[in-house]
């Protein structure tokens, strides 16, 4: 693939990127400047400003009709970046809106500055076409997380899982920079998409690339929480400031996913039937321990943290398909487990904020505490839960598809079975809410306009994605085939 | 333009249903007055359903077909034939009759006829679909909401055990059914998840034989197979009166319907080459549910095994693969829907004023509520497959044309009408005839007009079909045909 040259157009490309830059520093200034309620501020700054370059990666960061590598091929701009950069932008802007009433980070600058950050770092991860920017923007997105988990100092469990959380993530990232070094050592390059070809042309054992496809695995395993690195997972969800939690579990999970596909199918062709039985035993293994490990929990943050396990393994499922078709049902199933998971992280988000707890025996009483509120954690649960006419039915059905279509009869068995184990404990949690009484009936549940707005625009999504997923799924295509 | 009275009968329900959400949740009246107009309607339209279609000209009538996802060659495609127009006619009543059931429920109403009435397109949509993706969709949509209906409004005693358990028990059918619909999507080349370009796909009789087991047995799941039935009694008995209705009367259907139309209709090689195993395991429904039902002390738990029994014989019909089997069965899935609503709404009346379901310590109660009597009277005729009652309509041919397939399993079904006839007429005697005991005299209070609504309506039916088959059975027969087509053979 031809590496464009530079003319001052290609600054276009990434001005989503400049502008996310250029919200970060002004949030600062702002917090700066500003005296009172800076919380409200700050947040619907940040929210609007995302907003803003969301429209406009939508409107003028469309790639062309053919998918070139820029500068110098740090990146390439293609379908498949726009898309997750959407996504992203989506997430970060629903979650600066969670963040608006949360106590110890709604009124600090260095939050949003962080949070925008992160989202940059994102942002390049799914259009990083070469392993020295794609390590770099994997760091830019980890290290504001590190500190946006652990960001509650005075919190223990805050600043334990922002700890876990680095700890965790800088040994997978070594591990994974190490595969980088090997492959740039067999190679002679950094491109991803020009190592497969040189790795054939230095006939490099299979056995030796094999190594190195799992070296690099680690580090990817980690950012998608697969097993057998998924431990981080509840301890760091359940610590962090609760929209941090449901930010990590979206869009960070998404970003992982967005460099796995790219680099799997670029980087890793001529070992193609390996990684793929690879990746299908640890589909199996992250579904199940994240479906089996939910089963117990009573902290429902925790239980979101194994649900969300699971989530990935599922999408997994469609990368082993191996097909163009199998690709999009994976960006397909991230749309709506994206939008449906911060849903149900926005639930927990108000109902914390008015009961004071995250334990689900908590949550008794809850559908006459606040029906409407109770209806919302219906929908999302359910939506996890893979029921029509949500998204997470469509979703599930075209992944199952994708590993039907390329002859993975027992994985999809597996992930279907699996899917009934989850929607075990999702229906576990709906009985306490609609079942159980409590004492507390009568103390109503507040909801400020912020995420008011917030759960009509994702209810409304995962009812959109549900019922009429032939946009978005023709969008996912045209995404996936930039891959191919 | 034509009216799309399918599409109107499909999701007048689920949006009324989430009108109904957005009502003050105090104003009780108003929410049980807009639900009965949402049943009310859909009664109509479905009732207008089933008497426009011409069986002179045939087919699949009503037709509408919308591009849904292009891509996967996925529409939505409705139209109603002879098999399932009844079944949208018993759907409406059902609907219809377990609103006028329900008017007592005191318990957040909103929630309850809003669940139901999603409940109520699910089954709609599931009768009509004549795409396989759609008719998942709807399968599914009709199977949760009976989760949060048992488990919140349910028999205090068994219901979150019951709901899980059914609900459990229905989602491991179903996705096992969802695999193999996707194996023939893929195997049949045709990039079209249309039921009749899988029906014209050719299938390799290995992969008919190989898949027909997980789509067949993934949706008899709910048709209450044998030995995957025992989430049904349980729940019927947790779950409350109308609830079991729809339950027992309508979503079991849904479960052989879909056995029926996917499993048998697409994979015809298969259904011969596993028809033994089909017929000994619903044989097995029919006598040990029968006898089963007899030894109960619970009067709901009786009424909950005579469905697994009955239901028995419809898959029975279904396995006989010959006309009289199949049109027996689709007469008998109309026949015991309405049947068995009426026996749960007569159980639940009774429940609701004696407090107890002990057959031995209920008695006389034909005396203060003679209409409820009659009612159960009829319906236990039906039961019994009496000539003159619908129940004879439905179970004679089925009984032909397994004298026609294989007579033994004729001989021993018919075991079934027996023990039937005997936990009936037990049931008759020791609940409404007999002396009334001390306890419950005085405390017996009269039914409310909109029960004996549904009563008269329910058994009003059993009585017309007995009596003027050709309102069904020609319909139900031109449906059968069809089947026929497809299968191949006498």
């Amino acid at each position: 693939m031809s590496i464009a040259s530079f003319e001052p157009t290609t600054l276009l490309t990434v001005l989503p990127e400049i502008l996310l830059l250029a919200l970060a520093g002004i949030i600062l200034v702002v917090d700066l400047a500003s005296q009172r309620s800076r919380g409200l501020l700050l947040a619907w700054l940040t929210a609007l400003g995302l907003t803003g370059i969301l429209i406009i990666a939508l409107l003028y960061g469309q790639p062309g009709e053919n998918d070139v590598l820029i500068f110098g091929g740090m990146l390439r701009h293609d379908w498949t970046a726009f898309a997750f950069r959407v996504l992203f932008l989506f997430a970060a802007a629903m979650t600066a809106l969670l963040s608006i009433d949360v106590e110890g980070v709604a009124d600090r600058g260095e939050y949003y500055a962080l949070l925008i950050v992160a989202t940059l770092g994102m942002s390049l991860m799914a259009s990083s076409a070469d392993m020295i920017m794609l390590f770099l923007a994997i760091e830019t997105t980890s290290i504001p997380l590190y500190i946006l988990a652990g960001f509650m100092k005075g919190d223990d469990k805050s600043t334990e899982s922002g700890l876990k959380y680095f700890l965790f993530g800088a040994l997978t990232s070594a591990v994974m920079l190490y595969g980088f070094s090997l492959l740039y050592g067999f190679s002679g390059d950094t491109n991803i998409y020009r190592l497969s070809e040189a790795m054939r042309a230095g006939a490099v054992s299979p056995w030796l690339i094999g190594g190195m496809a799992v070296l690099v695995l680690v580090g990817f395993s980690f950012k998608i929480s697969a097993a057998p690195f998924q431990f981080w997972a509840p301890d760091v969800y359940e610590g962090a400031p609760t929209p941090i939690t449901s930010f990590i579990s979206t869009a960070s999970k998404a970003a992982g996913f967005a460099v796995l596909l790219r680099f799997m199918l670029a980087v890793f062709p001529a070992i193609e039937a390996e990684w793929v039985t690879l990746l299908a035993i640890i589909a199996t293994a992250t579904m199940t321990v994240g479906n089996v490990l939910a089963i117990p929990q009573t902290n429902i943050k925790r239980l979101l943290a194994y649900s969300s396990i699971a989530h990935a393994g599922y999408a997994m499922i469609g990368l082993v398909a191996l097909s163009s078709f199998g690709t999009a049902t994976v960006i397909f199933y991230l749309i709506g487990y994206v939008v449906t998971n911060i849903t149900a992280f926005a639930v927990v988000i108000l109902f914390a904020r008015s009961a004071g707890s995250d334990e689900i025996v908590d949550y008794a009483g809850l559908s006459r505490r606040s029906p409407g509120l109770a209806l919302v954690l219906l929908v999302a649960l359910l939506s996890l839960g893979g029921m029509p006419p949500l998204a997470g039915f469509v979703a599930k059905f075209y992944v199952f598809a994708a590993a039907i279509e390329s002859g993975w009869i027992w994985l999809a068995f597996v992930g279907v079975l699996n899917a009934i184990i989850g929607l075990y404990y999702y229906m576990t949690i709906l009985k306490v809410v609609y079942l159980y009484r409590s004492e507390d009936e009568n103390k109503p549940i507040t909801i400020p306009r912020s995420y008011a707005l917030v759960l009509m625009i994702c209810v409304i999504a995962i009812l959109a994605i549900g019922t009429l997923s032939a946009p978005w799924l023709d969008w996912s295509v045209n995404s996936a085939l930039s891959l191919f | 333009m034509e009216v799309p009275i399918l599409s109107i009968v499909v999701f007048t329900p689920i949006l009324f249903g989430v009108v109904l959400f957005f009502f003050p949740a105090e104003r009780h009246r108003e929410i049980r007055i807009f639900a009965l107009a949402g049943a009310t309607i859909a009664l109509i339209l479905s009732l207008w359903a089933y008497f426009t279609y011409d069986q002179a000209i045939g087919g699949y009538q009503l037709v509408e077909r919308y591009s849904w996802v292009p891509r996967l060659g996925i529409s939505y495609h409705v139209g109603v034939d002879g098999m399932n127009a009844p079944l949208v006619l018993l759907t409406g009543i059902v609907m219809f009759t377990g609103v006028l059931i329900s008017w007592g429920i005191d318990d957040r109403p909103r929630e309850f006829f809003g669940f139901l009435f999603i409940l109520a397109t699910g089954v709609f949509g599931v009768f009509v679909s004549l795409d396989l993706f759609q008719l998942f969709f709807f399968y599914e949509i009709a199977v949760f909401p009976m989760y949060l209906l048992i488990a919140i409004w349910g028999w205090k005693v068994t219901r979150e055990y019951a709901a899980m358990k059914l609900t459990l028990y229905l989602f491991v059918g179903s996705v096992i059914a969802i695999v193999g619909g996707l194996a023939m999507y893929f195997a049949s080349g045709a990039h079209s998840f249309s039921l009749f370009a899988l029906e014209g796909a050719g299938f390799s009789v290995d992969f008919q034989r190989f898949w027909f087991p997980f789509v067949f047995f993934g949706f008899a799941v709910l048709g209450g197979i044998f030995p995957v039935h025992n989430w049904s009694p349980d729940g019927h008995v947790a779950a409350p009166t109308a609830v079991s209705m729809f339950h027992a009367g309508v979503l079991m259907k849904v479960g052989a319907f879909a056995a029926l139309r996917v499993g048998i209709m697409l994979l015809p090689e298969g259904a011969r080459f596993w028809a033994p195993l089909v017929l000994g395991l619903a044989t097995v429904n029919v006598v040990y549910g029968a006898f089963i039902a007899s030894i109960q002390t619970d009067f709901k738990y009786v009424i909950g095994f005579s469905s697994v029994s009955h239901m028995g014989l419809v898959i029975l019909g279904f396995a006989t693969l010959n006309l009289n089997g199949i049109t027996g069965a689709g007469i008998q899935m109309f026949s015991h829907g309405v049947m068995t609503a009426l026996f749960f709404a007569v159980v639940g009346m009774v429940y609701d004023r004696a407090h107890t379901r002990e057959i031995p310590k209920l008695g006389g109660f034909i005396k203060v509520m003679p209409l409820v009597g009659i009612a159960f009277i009829i319906g236990g005729l039906v039961s019994m497959g009496m000539p003159g009652f619908s129940g004879f309509v439905a179970e004679f041919p089925i009984f032909m044309g397994l004298w026609q397939s294989q007579p033994i399993v004729a001989i021993i079904a018919a075991f079934s009408i027996v023990i039937t006839a005997g936990y009936i007429m037990r049931v008759i005697g020791r609940v409404f005839f007999g002396e009334m005991p001390e306890e419950l005299k005085g405390h017996i209070t009269p039914i409310n007009t909109f029960d004996k609504i549904a009563l008269v309506i329910l058994s009003g039916i059993l009585l017309l079909v007995g009596v003027y088959p050709t309102i069904i059975a020609p319909l139900v027969e031109s449906g059968a045909q069809v089947v026929l087509a497809l299968v191949g053979g006498a």
